[in-house]
């Protein structure tokens, strides 16, 4: 087999992503020690192979002495959680909107499109920002917030592959064989454009991921004290001067877990591409 | 004489308010016969086949004198007695084997299907029904086939897939609309036989819509000879092959070249022109300005000429 450069991102996409997954599903059996639990006699122990490390803390504690590494272990959970719920519902939202339209084309589909283009001149950040500001930030906020928002890449990508899958033959063959339309739609249309929402659901996976820690950040996320990546970095901002490592940890994990998503995304998208094409 | 399974009367089928594809189409198909639909693209024959169906697009509008399936007027029957006849008694077929199974599914389970909708069989049932008729179509190794998808098919197999489709739930009448036209030519030959054994086994009543006369004079029973939206000429396939009446199925017939008939060196024959675009109120003869017989009473009303033997056409010239 040919070296391929393709074959191997999605390789590692999958690894990078499964592996993540894994650690999330088994947190509670994988920290060393509780997340949650402060020790100020022990704060800002930096990570073990640096000087002042301990080998008990691998990555060094916080600014309460927490354990880093179980935090950024947790982190994964809430990362990959909010990931999935957020594509879940975007999902739900985008394709029933998008299948609709595109299925049945004419004044439905003038309504579809109308409400993507109004999402699409919502700011987006600014309207998260003030919705978890107003409701009080928790995971389910976040959740609910960011899966009604970004519901319009699926649904652009519904709408335009239903119409393509509309028109052609075995569509008319359906209709000929005395299919009802409920049947045509969900047995007919969606398995044939599933593998493109599946491409955009790894990309709107990995949006997500960054939004949250993009609120987080801002202190609109997850509250403390939940070890989210993005609360991570913005609680270490303080220190980062002194302690870069604090910022640096769990800003690479966000960067290879996204990483991870996008290089599956595009490797699914050649793989299915391919596979449709043979 | 029995009644005709499919009985069309005065089928007219618009498109918005400036086409009007079908102008007045009648046809009769028997029991247990084949009833060919010829004419070139764009002619209605495929709308006609549609509108029989309850397929029309949307914008399209249907309206007919009677459409009787089975002595039952299917004309305005609602969409959910529509759906309970289509697949089940009434199947259809389409031109394009390429693109016309799923891609998403098995064969077996796009067959079973269809048996699992109208008639609540359970899946191994169906999938036993498919494997009888995939073998029935020919298709060797009929099990392996079963579970394979569409792309893993060539053109020919798939189009015997189609047809074992259509047959699952021993409809009394096959629409096929140009089935052998996307085959190479020694498929087409084994698609039409295998229609014309199934028919003799199963008394099927096909209608077979085509632009291929050599497909026509193989298989054909009846043949109606459609133009501009209308049946120009309607005969027995012999009698038509015989002595066409109407000067379009005569141009049609002299644009095929038949060993024997035609020397070395002869021109082949052709029709001038295209096919006009029919707007709603359009009066007379459709293929009057490419009619080497035109006068001046073709655009005024054209009668129906019939010789009492089942031949009719719509001229002004008494042929």
């Amino acid at each position: 087999m040919r070296f391929d450069l393709r074959r191997l991102s999605l390789g590692l996409g999958v690894v990078i992503v499964a592996g993540l997954a894994i650690v999330a599903v088994i947190a509670p059996w994988i920290t060393p020690h509780d997340p949650f639990l402060q020790n100020l006699d022990g704060r800002m122990i930096p990570p073990s192979w640096m000087e002042g490390g301990v080998p008990d803390h691998l990555l060094g504690t916080d600014q309460l002495g927490r354990d880093y590494l179980s935090r950024l272990i947790y982190g994964t959970r809430i990362s990959m959680l909010i990931g999935v719920l957020v594509v879940i519902c975007s999902g739900l939202i985008g394709t029933t909107l998008g299948v609709l339209g595109g299925f049945f084309g004419g004044r439905v589909d003038a309504v579809v499109m109308f409400v993507i283009t109004c999402r699409l001149s919502i700011p987006f950040i600014l309207v998260a920002l003030t919705v978890v500001s107003f409701v009080g930030s928790s995971l389910t906020v976040v959740v609910m917030t960011l899966g009604l928002l970004l519901w319009e890449r699926f649904a652009v990508v519904a709408r335009t592959t239903t119409m393509q899958v509309r028109t052609l033959d075995y569509i008319a063959a359906a209709w000929a064989a005395g299919c009802s339309r409920t049947h045509i739609l969900l047995r007919e249309v969606l398995p044939n454009i599933l593998h493109h929402l599946i491409v955009v659901a790894t990309l709107e996976m990995a949006l997500a991921i960054l939004l949250e820690a993009a609120l987080s950040f801002l202190g609109l996320g997850v509250p403390p004290p939940l070890p989210s990546w993005g609360l991570m970095i913005s609680e270490a901002k303080d220190y980062m001067f002194f302690s870069p490592w604090v910022i640096m940890i769990p800003g690479a994990a966000l960067f290879v877990l996204v990483l991870g998503i996008n290089l599956l995304g595009d490797g699914l998208r050649d793989r299915l591409g391919a596979a449709r094409d043979a | 004489m029995p009644e005709p399974l499919l009985d069309v009367s005065g089928l007219r089928v618009r498109f918005g308010q400036n086409v009007e594809a079908v102008r007045g189409v009648s046809l009769a198909v028997e029991r247990g016969q084949t009833h060919c639909v010829v004419g070139e693209s764009g002619c209605g024959k495929s709308v006609s086949a549609l509108a029989v169906m309850g397929l029309l697009a949307r914008g399209a509008t249907r309206s007919a004198a009677h459409m009787r399936f089975d002595g039952q007027d299917i004309t305005n029957l609602s969409e959910r007695a529509l759906q309970a006849l289509r697949g089940d008694r009434m199947a259809m077929i389409f031109q394009e084997p390429m693109t016309s199974l799923n891609p998403a599914y098995t064969v077996g389970s796009q067959m079973a299907e269809v048996l699992a909708r109208h008639r609540g069989t359970p899946k191994r049932q169906g999938l036993d029904r498919a494997a009888e008729l995939l073998a029935k179509v020919g298709i060797t190794a009929p099990g392996l086939r079963l579970g394979q998808y569409p792309h893993q098919l060539s053109g020919g197999l798939r189009q015997r897939v189609m047809i074992a489709m259509a047959l699952m739930c021993d409809p009394e009448l096959l629409i096929a609309d140009e089935p052998t036209t996307a085959l190479d030519v020694t498929v087409q030959a084994q698609i039409l036989r295998l229609l014309q054994g199934l028919q003799r086994e199963l008394g099927l009543a096909i209608l077979l819509i085509t632009h291929d006369l050599g497909v026509v004079a193989r298989i054909a029973h009846k043949v109606s000879v459609m133009y501009a939206g209308e049946v120009v000429e309607s005969a027995p396939a012999a009698d038509l092959f015989a002595a066409p009446r109407h000067p379009y199925t005569q141009g049609l017939l002299a644009c095929v070249p038949v060993p024997g008939r035609i020397r070395r060196g002869d021109p082949l024959g052709s029709i001038p022109g295209t096919v006009p675009r029919i707007a709603p109120g359009f009066v007379g003869c459709g293929f009057r300005d490419r009619c080497g017989h035109a006068r001046p009473d073709c655009a005024g009303a054209i009668p129906q000429r019939d010789d009492g033997q089942g031949h009719r056409h719509l001229c002004q010239r008494a042929a």
